[in-house]
């Protein structure tokens, strides 16, 4: 294999690794902070690109716009969907079970919604940029991979800023720590509980709008994203945004050079992999608290 | 009940239901129940590990597959072998195979078991939340092994022939699955009854009510939580192991299919996750209807009704169909209570 190939591998793997990351980021403040095990994430996500399918493909809406203007009904059915949880579970203290098998259960009703609208095709969007590909020397960098990356992390960065800067962003961060410490400012933790995870799910309609961007989505791939998305909260340290950023880029980096070198078929089993080493080895993750 | 009499018991409803579907006489009966038959060992499987040790898995179409596929792999063992083994032993593997059903449950059963015992080695010694993600990786995986693995047909699927009758007494094939199933169950529900009532089954209701208390008390966590995970893991393989046979074509996607792990949650859910008693009322019900409405309406919207019911009752009746019965019981305590003190 020629070192062209190994850096082409490379680079698609932290394009793809970026993308990763903003799928994750919801996950990171749902479980990393909320501690709410939100499985039934990437089914959201998946949501969020048949959303940008159908705005492009029936009115024509660039799927970058769509997916900025999902971010507002999402947000609302994030808060929606923390008033459940927290009037079903989390005020009688039955999280554990009863709340798995909660969002096990939207995941399913998500995906089999999905089925019945849309069928198992493999549905794509459109737009004029997104067949481009820009070349440096041997380097290809095609658009329909770079323009979401580039809004992954721009998504990350301003998320990042909004927790460790603003006032209800810290509120966020000091919840994950000491709720009544909370109640004593007079900030509700419930308030802030329910903006957070309304957060989440926002991230999880943009990054669902990014994936139909970078590959044709089908209802179920979103069982492909839960193993993903929990090896990179996990190894990234629950909590810790710095540390998904890094674990979603190695996870990334990995699987690109895994399918590259070993066939695409195989890709799926290395973030299990990931998740089990994690939990075996460094349950706190790299950058744990 | 005294355990002997309960098993005897639960043998004797088992085979009472045999003999009143060859009364009946419909075939159908047999397809469609082995179905629901076979969901209440899943079921009750999952429940033991969910209910009474507080553990969730999402992994049972991956116990359950696994299962499957190693009576696919051992059924093409039998041709392999006459083209790749040496004479000696295709000969020896010629008289062997093919392998009787129930030593084909058993190897299922084990393999599954084993399964259980690793993925809760790594895992079960962190938070719960954290065995339950794993377990929905591990189906991933396990399903990027099999469509990688060429031998039992990929993602292309195998398919099994199966003998119009068995040689033991000229039995209907169905018939024989069927009244295996029901053996299964039985054995199933009389393993979740007798965990229930045993220092095993306290030690893993103190783990579901608080570890941390647990484990201060002395209660060895950790080894009853693999013992768990394996029985569990164990029952689910064994209701996957006569799977090929009873629908004559495997393929991943439908083996590995997340409906296993759905209903094995929503059954228990429904039914009431105390006791052996509810993920048994669970199975019976939902199992019924999902025939029923696949039949009716479409299996799409059978699939969607799981997932609502599942939904509905983990919100609104956390405590399951048995939860209905619990609010008539403590009133009348509570008469009892306010004369005598409680």
């Amino acid at each position: 294999m020629s070192v062209e190939f190994l850096i082409n591998a490379l680079a698609a793997g932290l394009l793809i690794g970026c993308f990763y990351a903003a799928v994750t980021i919801g996950i990171s403040i749902s479980f990393g902070f909320l501690d709410i095990a939100n499985i039934s994430h990437p089914a959201f996500v998946i949501a969020g690109s048949y959303a940008a399918y159908l705005l492009n493909q029936g009115v024509g809406i660039d799927p970058l716009l769509s997916g900025l203007l999902l971010t507002i009904p999402f947000f609302l059915l994030g808060c929606l969907f923390y008033d459940i949880y927290f009037h079903a579970f989390e005020q009688h203290g039955r999280e554990g079970l009863s709340g798995l098998a909660f969002f096990f259960g939207l995941m399913f009703i998500i995906e089999v919604v999905l089925i019945m609208i849309f069928g198992v095709d493999f549905r794509y969007v459109e737009a004029g940029y997104l067949n481009s590909t820009w070349r440096l020397g041997f380097l290809d960098l095609p658009l329909r991979l770079l323009i979401p990356s580039l809004v992954a992390v721009l998504l990350f960065v301003a998320l990042q800023l909004f927790l460790s800067t603003t006032f209800q962003g810290r509120a966020i961060i000091a919840v994950s720590q000491d709720p009544s410490a909370l109640s004593l400012l007079s900030i509700r933790p419930r308030r802030i509980k329910r903006l957070a995870f309304g957060l989440s799910v926002a991230s999880a309609g943009l990054a669902g709008a990014l994936l139909i961007m970078i590959q044709p989505v089908e209802p179920s791939i979103g069982r492909e994203y839960i193993g993903r998305v929990f090896a990179i909260c996990v190894l990234g340290g629950m909590g810790s945004l710095p540390g998904t950023l890094i674990a979603a880029l190695l996870l990334g980096v990995i699987e690109s050079l895994t399918s590259s070198y070993y066939g695409p078929a195989w890709a799926p089993a290395v973030s299990f992999t990931f998740l089990l080493a994690t939990l075996t080895l460094r349950p706190r993750g790299l950058l744990g608290r | 009940m005294r355990m002997p009499i309960f098993s005897l018991l639960a043998l004797v409803v088992a085979a009472a239901l045999f003999a009143a579907f060859l009364a009946i006489g419909n075939e159908y009966l047999f397809f469609a129940g082995y179905v629901v038959v076979q969901y209440v060992v899943i079921a009750t499987a999952w429940n033991i590990l969910g209910g009474y040790c507080g553990y969730v898995n999402f992994g049972t179409g991956a116990f359950f597959a696994v299962g499957a596929y190693a009576t696919v792999a051992l059924h093409k063992l039998q041709n392999y072998s006459e083209n790749n083994f040496p004479p000696a032993v295709a000969e020896v593997i010629a008289v062997i195979f093919p392998l009787p059903i129930p030593v084909l449950i058993l190897i299922g059963g084990l393999l599954s078991g084993i399964i259980g015992l690793l993925m809760g080695y790594l895992t079960l010694r962190l938070r719960g939340v954290f065995f339950a993600i794993a377990t929905l990786a591990l189906a991933v995986v396990l399903q990027t092994l099999v469509v990688n693995w060429d031998y039992v047909g990929g993602s292309r699927g195998a398919t099994i022939l199966r003998p119009p009758t068995t040689s033991l007494f000229g039995m209907d094939y169905i018939h024989y699955l069927f009244a295996l199933m029901l053996l299964l169950a039985a054995i199933s529900i009389i393993i979740a009854r007798g965990i229930e009532r045993s220092t095993f089954g306290y030690g893993l209701a103190s783990i579901r009510d608080d570890e941390l208390a647990a484990e201060a008390a002395g209660v060895p966590t950790l080894r009853l939580k693999l013992a768990c995970t394996a029985i569990s893991g164990a029952l689910m393989g064994m209701a996957g192991a006569p799977f090929p046979y009873y629908v004559g074509y495997v393929e991943p996607a439908s083996t590995f299919s997340l409906i296993y792990a759905v209903n094995a949650i929503a059954m228990p859910m429904v039914g009431g996750t105390a006791g052996w008693l509810g993920p048994l009322l669970g199975s019976l019900t939902l199992g019924s209807l999902q025939q029923i409405a696949s039949v009716t309406i479409s299996s799409e919207a059978s699939l969607l009704l799981i997932g609502v019911i599942l939904v509905a009752f983990v919100v609104l009746a956390p405590r399951g169909m048995l939860g209905w019965f619990d609010r008539l019981r403590p009133k009348r305590k509570g008469m009892v209570a306010t004369g005598g003190g409680h």
